[in-house]
């Protein structure tokens, strides 16, 4: 029992990796490759990392799947926000389809709405 | 069951090509980081399945080396593209 929830659980997170790999690919902007990239693969790791404690309980191997999880968790999502924060000051350029930039907006306190994205590469 | 876990070790190899004709296609610099970051956190659900084929121990505690120095690299990439248009 204990093993097919655990082959299950593998099963998601391959799924969710792939969805992961595959806006990596696809997506067309930077900014919408990393948030893709970082939730879906993030979850699917953190999955696999889950079934190998549900598939040998509490001996060494699960203690050290079960340590990794939250480490995983927190540097994976600190460092996908510095680096779209670092992207940004950087002057990368989004998407010619994009339609709001609040980030921009926060930080030279003007509020003005109907400009276009004005900052190609 | 151990052609399952055949089979997801396999998966995940061919996803983390997946990940490298990104860093060969990728515009930009940070397109680059982006696809490594990645790369690094897949790499460690390898070495989480090889754990589960092989039932040592050890390889985890190369998974958990792993995701620190890549949050390492990946802050390092965030300063350096933070800092280089501060000195244009």
């Amino acid at each position: 029992m204990n093993e097919l929830i655990s082959n299950i659980l593998i099963g998601t997170g391959l799924l969710f990796s792939l969805f992961g790999c595959l806006g990596l690919i696809r997506l067309p902007d930077v900014y919408n490759r990393l948030q893709s990239a970082t939730k879906c693969v993030t979850l699917g790791t953190c999955c696999i990392m889950l079934s190998l404690v549900i598939r040998y309980g509490f001996t060494d191997i699960g203690i050290k799947g079960l340590i990794a999880i939250p480490v995983l968790f927190f540097t994976s999502t600190a460092g996908a926000h510095a680096l779209l924060k670092g992207s940004h000051i950087s002057g990368i350029g989004m998407w010619e389809k994009s339609v709001a930039d609040h980030y921009r907006d926060d930080t030279t306190g003007v509020a003005d709405e109907e400009e276009e994205t004005d900052n190609p590469e | 069951m151990m052609e399952w876990i055949d089979f997801a070790l396999w998966f995940m190899i061919a996803l983390a090509a997946l990940c490298l004709v990104r860093v060969v296609l990728g515009p930009s610099v940070a397109d680059r980081v982006v696809a490594i970051d990645i790369l690094g956190i897949i790499v460690v659900g390898i070495c989480v399945i090889l754990s589960i084929s092989t039932q040592k121990s050890f390889l985890i505690d190369i998974g958990i080396a792993w995701i620190i120095l890549s949050f390492i690299g990946t802050l390092t990439m965030a300063k350096y593209l933070e800092r280089r248009k501060l000195n244009e």
